[in-house]
């Protein structure tokens, strides 16, 4: 993946997948710790520990169409190809926990890139909660969509309301900094 | 987005989301469907995200159901996407070049 904000695309579908109605995602960036990490938690039906140990083998799909399953496999080396590292929680009926964790400055990490078309794309397609924060050394930007959906209802997947969220995002990931 | 009108919506965008629809570029697709539907003020459109079809190699592949017919197009980008909703969507002209089959 060319942006860490397509992998965070990728993993909200299996959250989806897994009936979550609520996906909470974090980007903490450091300078000071020189680290950046991404955590991602959903309130879908979890796994037991046979299949969580296996999902990160790329010859494990969850689906009986294909026989492979790379979006965990693929986010895994990411982080750990840049001196990172990767963790995934999971219990059966109460949800599953992804924490993967790049070192800041490593020359093949790839960009952060744009948390605006994610979130946009995930709220357009979606009818999952998000609970979006990112901190950039002490700064914040915090986006709930139970917020959002408290004022629009159900018109959130609207063409126009997801412009707006686009660009509102887009100028909030702006100020708070950090990578873009 | 079909929500602010009553009953089916009579066109459906569905754009492949998986791994490798979203590797190739299937985010910036839907953007640009998103984008282009709320420039036009089309309503009665419903943009859907479908797992991966088995088709990687032409992704991002999109299908679109729209005037009685079905049509399944390959490699779309964010320029193909606005044209797809300018000429197949709004005009009913499906754009022959870009259908691919399964």
């Amino acid at each position: 993946m060319e942006e860490i904000a397509l992998h965070i695309l990728d993993l909200v579908q299996n959250c989806v997948e897994a009936g979550a109605s609520e996906v909470s995602i974090t980007i903490a960036e450091s300078r000071h710790d020189n680290l950046l990490t991404v955590t991602i938690r959903d309130n879908g039906k979890g796994m037991d520990a046979a299949t969580l140990a296996t999902v990160t083998d790329p010859f494990f799909t969850t689906r009986s169409t294909r026989k492979v399953g790379l979006g965990i496999p693929l986010l895994k080396a990411a982080a750990e190809l840049c001196g990172g590292s990767f963790t995934i929680a999971s219990q059966l009926g109460v949800g599953t926990t992804v924490v993967a964790t790049f070192v800041l400055n490593h020359i093949d990490r790839a960009p952060l890139g744009s948390i605006a078309d994610t979130l946009a794309t995930v709220f357009a397609v979606h009818h999952v909660d998000v609970f979006y924060r990112h901190e950039v050394d002490g700064q914040e930007f915090v986006l709930d969509s139970k917020e959002i959906r408290q004022v629009c209802g159900d018109t959130l997947n609207h063409p126009r309301v997801i412009q707006w969220l686009r660009s509102y995002i887009e100028e909030q990931e702006k100020q708070v900094g950090g990578e873009q | 987005m079909t929500k602010l009108r009553e009953g089916e919506p009579e066109i459906r965008i569905v754009v492949a989301m998986g791994t490798c629809g979203i590797a190739a570029g299937a985010r910036e697709a839907l953007n640009a469907f998103m984008q282009e539907l709320a420039a036009r003020g089309l309503t009665g459109v419903s943009v859907t995200p479908v797992g991966c079809m088995g088709l990687c190699d032409r992704e991002p592949i999109v299908e679109v159901s729209a005037h009685g017919g079905r049509t399944l197009y390959a490699r779309v980008n964010a320029e193909k996407a606005r044209r797809i909703v300018r000429e197949h969507v709004e005009a009913g002209r499906v754009i022959e070049d870009w259908v691919t089959r399964n």
